[in-house]
């Protein structure tokens, strides 16, 4: 068995797996709320403590607590450890620049080496110093070979190009010849006259050899500065200097930077010690190179014949160089990715045990840290791994504490349902062990979406989009792009497959594919015998539903009618309905939030809750609320159109507005009616009914706003009086410390929860009560208000749908004859991509908003309070993964 | 040879594919006379006075019919179109993998 173990964790892919059974087990019971968590102290062998670290980051199950928070990161045990990793990251860093540099593939098989042994550590270091210092030195040479190439290539282009304007001087012509004059002083101008033209450049045969200075200076200097280098020039020395340039026409490597830079030839002629002088310190204020240029034209072609033949042989050399570093950039980039894993699974380890505590005897490390109850056998046999690997005899001791502190929550997520608990955690994250709303908001999200995006063929192109993700998942996964849209797109891929899916079930519902209806099951109405007259007569048929007519007497199957899409008043009366449908799905939502309350309430045993605030808020609801939801059916149920004398008073007449009822149930008022409809209920008895119903919910009021804080302000003062009689009792028996501990524990159940009231003042928990009142009581009637967004985002969707149909594609359907066909190939690649830029791309963008709206605060006001702190295991497969994405990001 | 880029042929690929099926359903539904697509056949007055009704079913049967055939034709154009997307896509695939 003990041989069997470490055999088995060397098998990378084994491991995982055994794993995943395990969590499964775990998840049982924690599908509803986060998990049960428990602190716990760990105390590890010194020698052992490394590789048990190593084994929990692998788990990623426990959360360490910082026990020396008040150490700065220099005192720390392990601080060197930590520097050294850095160090060698550093050096990994330097690496992979150098690669990127050059282009090499790095090799990413995605395998995940455990980490190292500390020993290891120092072969690490020691094969990274090396590979760093052997690749700066490569690059030192080939710098400095490329120094030595560049000055070369510029000494070439200038010989070449000074050729020229020597060849011009030599040649008789001499375009500047006014110039020149100008340049030269008072009195060799009269010598000059005498001797013709001067030619520049050349040492004057008629003077001595002491007066003679070479007097030109030739050079290279960046194209872009040439402009104020002449101006420069011209008004240091007077206008005495003679410039000539000549661009390079190839851009030129700049050693140190790597980048192409353009640079000009150029050569300044002067006369003068003085002017010499100058004219270099400007040279060398413009950070122009300077080159030795020799006058005599033989030494010149000499000069560049020895230029040719060294550049050749730099190159080669450089070619070798450059070979010799991609060798070693190849070789590195084997590995790289390994050696990055690796290091930061060390940094990691000693990171952790930074926070623990070093025990008196300094042989073992004390830690504290958070665990889930149900994962405990897992960290226990990580733990047992990691003691064998290290070789030491001492079994790691893990003891559970009592804490008052509040654990992290902590859900269990797999790939499906992380989305949605992250749509949930980015309002908030749980209180500990409360009710998740996660698994709720799985079916209620993608459903409330599709009712503001019913259409068949939109829903039907998101669920393409949402099923492609989802089929393509590891390939997908594995390509890591740094696009954030799709990282969000592909991260939310089962949401969208969701959606896609229910708007195809609303669409089809609302009978609505890109605003055109489909006749599946045959319309229920008709038109017979239409004669000419009738169509000269009127524009618009009116379809009588009160006889069969034009109606048939059956309705459409399922769903709405194919002829609503013909009707005129198609709008007004999918109005009526959806309305009505917003509302009803609104109230059965938020009756479900209130439910939820009750969980709560009961798993925090929170008796005083479940009687103050559970109970009336349900009664308030219901009683107003879904009495309404009730009309609406019983209105559905009850009335219909007809002809008969008998039904008239459930004909389409007498029908009772919903709307106009509930006002006046809540106003007191009476309902006013037509004669001929005898009365304005619905069912006999419905005023009485209304009148208690309403009477009822208005009692809940104060109820909710006083019952909880005298109950609680009752509870205390009985228990001053109890624990007063008691101190009295227990001064007289000198037991007081019992006694004391008997009353604490009455008052934390009979006031207790999560939110125990037991500090806070009277006055307080008044204002609250009175805050929570006020909030649910408008919230009541302002969100169920809130829930016809339901509708109008749906009716807006329709109409957007349709008004692209009709602007557009009907357009391409209108041209007639055969061109009509070229016509509608363009016009509908127009109409395509509308379609997916605004109706399912902005318009889906807007009804998932509001549905979260819907849900944060519509839904989750009723029960959640989000006051809870996210559980933070310490996992390499987290480091591992913000580490690679924070390095991609710069 | 690739004329287009890689985005572009994929977003030729799924357009004429989305082409395809909705055009042809369409030609389908023209071709049978459905009447939820009537309202886009040129030429076809609804209001007004309609003088006779036979020669207005029969304008409303060969609209459908010349409907129908168009929509057929954009769909075999977007076939045209699909083949040379998806050529192009495998083209860029090819270069790209050769480089």
């Amino acid at each position: 068995m003990p041989m069997s173990k470490p055999l088995s964790f060397g098998h990378g892919p084994q491991q995982p797996f055994k794993r995943l059974e395990v969590h499964k087990i775990a998840k049982m019971g924690s599908l509803f709320r986060s998990a049960e968590m428990t602190l716990c102290q760990l105390f590890l062998q010194s020698e052992a403590a490394y590789a048990c670290v190593s084994e929990l980051g692998e788990l990623g199950l426990v959360q360490f607590r910082d026990l020396n928070p008040d150490v700065n990161a220099f005192q720390r045990k392990f601080v060197n450890e930590v520097r050294r990793c850095d160090e060698m990251e550093r050096k990994l860093r330097y690496l992979e620049k150098e690669i990127k540099k050059d282009g090499i593939p790095m090799l990413d098989t995605g395998e995940n080496p455990e980490a190292p042994q500390p020993r290891e550590m120092i072969d690490l270091e020691a094969t990274f110093e090396k590979l760093e210092n052997e690749l700066r030195e490569v690059n030192q040479n080939a710098e400095a070979l490329k120094r030595n190439f560049l000055e070369l290539t510029e000494l070439k282009q200038i010989l070449r190009k000074t050729q020229v304007f020597f060849d011009e001087h030599e040649g008789g012509v001499n375009p500047t010849d006014s110039m020149t004059r100008a340049l030269i002083s008072d009195d060799s101008i009269a010598r000059q006259s005498a001797l013709g033209p001067v030619q520049l450049g050349f040492p004057e045969k008629q003077f001595d050899s002491e007066e003679y200075y070479p007097c030109f200076v030739a050079g290279v200097i960046l194209r872009e500065r040439i402009p104020a280098f002449e101006r420069m020039l011209w008004r240091a020395c007077r206008g005495n200097v003679f410039l000539r340039q000549a661009e390079i026409e190839t851009p030129l490597e700049d050693p140190s930077t790597g980048d192409q830079v353009y640079k000009s030839v150029f050569i300044i002629f002067f006369q003068g010690d003085q002017l010499k002088t100058r004219v270099k310190k400007i040279c060398e204020g413009f950070r122009a190179t300077l080159y030795p240029c020799p006058e005599a034209p033989a030494d010149r072609r000499e000069m560049a014949m020895g230029v040719m033949t060294r550049i050749e042989d730099l190159n080669t050399v450089l070619g070798q160089t450059q070979d010799h570093r991609h060798r070693v950039l190849v070789a590195a980039a084997k590995n790289i990715k390994n050696w990055f894993v690796k290091v930061r699974k060390i940094k990691a380890i000693y990171h952790t045990l930074n926070l623990f505590n070093l025990d008196v005897t300094q042989k073992c490390l004390i830690a504290e840290c958070w665990v889930p109850v149900l994962d405990l056998e897992n960290i226990q046999l990580a733990l047992r791994r990691g003691t064998e690997r290290s070789g030491s005899s001492v079994p790691p001791i893990l003891n559970k504490m009592d804490t008052p502190e509040d654990p992290p929550t902590y859900n269990h997520t797999n790939k499906f349902t992380t989305a949605f608990q992250a749509l949930i955690d980015s309002y908030g994250i749980a209180s500990y062990r409360e009710m998740n709303p996660a698994p709720y908001t799985i079916i209620t999200f993608p459903f409330l979406f599709a009712v503001m995006f019913g259409d068949l063929g939109h829903g039907c192109l998101m669920a393409l989009f949402g099923a492609w993700m989802v089929i393509n998942e590891k390939p997908l996964a594995a390509k890591k792009s740094d696009n954030e849209i799709w990282n969000i797109f592909f991260g939310g891929r089962y949401i969208i497959l969701l959606m896609g899916l229910f708007s195809m079930y609303t669409g089809f519902i609302y009978n609505d594919i890109f605003a055109k209806s489909l006749n599946l099951f045959g319309s229920g109405w008709r038109i017979f015998n239409v004669s000419n007259a009738d169509l000269k007569a009127k524009d618009v048929f009116e379809l009588d539903p009160r006889t069969t007519q034009n109606y048939l007497g059956t309705p459409y199957p399922i769903g709405m009618d194919p002829a609503w899409q013909l009707a005129k008043n198609k709008i007004i009366f999918q109005n009526s309905f959806k309305m009505k449908i917003s509302i009803i799905l609104g109230i059965i939502h938020m009756l479900f939030g209130v439910v939820m309350s009750l969980f709560n309430h009961l798993y925090f045993k929170n008796r005083l809750s479940i009687i103050t605030e559970f109970i009336p808020q349900i009664i308030f609801l219901s009683f107003l609320f879904l009495y309404m939801v009730m009309l609406m059916f019983i209105k559905w149920f009850v009335y219909f159109a007809n002809v008969e004398e008998d039904d008239f008073v459930y004909g389409t007449r007498c029908a009772p507005s919903i709307l106009i009822t509930f006002i006046n149930m809540v106003l007191q008022k009476r309902t006013p009616y037509e004669p001929n409809c005898q009365t304005s209920s619905m069912f006999a008895g419905q005023t009485g009914l209304q009148y208690l119903l309403f009477y009822i919910a208005m009692i809940c009021v104060p109820w909710m706003l006083l019952a909880k804080p005298l109950m609680i302000m009752r509870a205390r003062k009985q228990q001053h009086a109890y624990s007063v009689t008691h101190q009295q009792m227990a001064s007289a028996t000198e037991n007081g410390d019992a006694s004391q501990q008997v009353v604490g524990g009455a008052a934390g159940g009979g006031a207790g929860g999560p939110g125990g009231h037991d500090e806070e003042p009277l006055g307080e928990i008044f204002i609250h009560q009175a805050i929570h009142t006020i909030e649910y009581v408008l919230g009541s009637v302002s969100h169920t208000a809130s829930y016809l967004r339901l509708w109008a985002l749906s009716l807006a969707h329709a109409q957007l749908s349709e008004v692209l149909w009709n602007m557009v594609l009907s357009k391409g359907l209108q041209v007639e004859g055969w061109p009509g066909g070229i016509a509608l190939y363009v016009i509908f690649a127009f109409w395509a991509s509308l379609t997916v830029s605004i109706l399912v791309l902005m318009e889906g963008l807007s009804a998932f908003l509001h549905t979260l709206r819907l849900h944060w605060v519509e839904f989750q006001s009723k029960f959640y309070l989000g006051a809870g702190y996210m559980f933070q295991p310490f996992s390499f497969e987290v480091i591992l993964d913000s580490a690679s994405q924070s390095k991609e990001e710069p | 040879m690739p004329i287009c880029g890689p985005k572009c042929s994929l977003c030729g690929i799924i357009i004429s594919a989305w082409g395809i099926i909705q055009l042809t359903l369409m030609g389908v539904f023209y071709y049978i006379g459905a009447v939820a697509l009537a309202e886009d056949i040129p030429g076809v007055e609804f209001s007004g006075d309609i003088k006779d009704l036979n020669q207005f079913y029969a304008k409303m049967d060969s609209g459908f019919q010349q409907n129908a055939l168009n929509c057929w034709i954009a769909a075999l154009l977007y076939l045209i179109t699909l083949a040379f997307s998806a050529h192009q896509f495998w083209a860029n695939n090819r270069s790209s993998l050769s480089v």
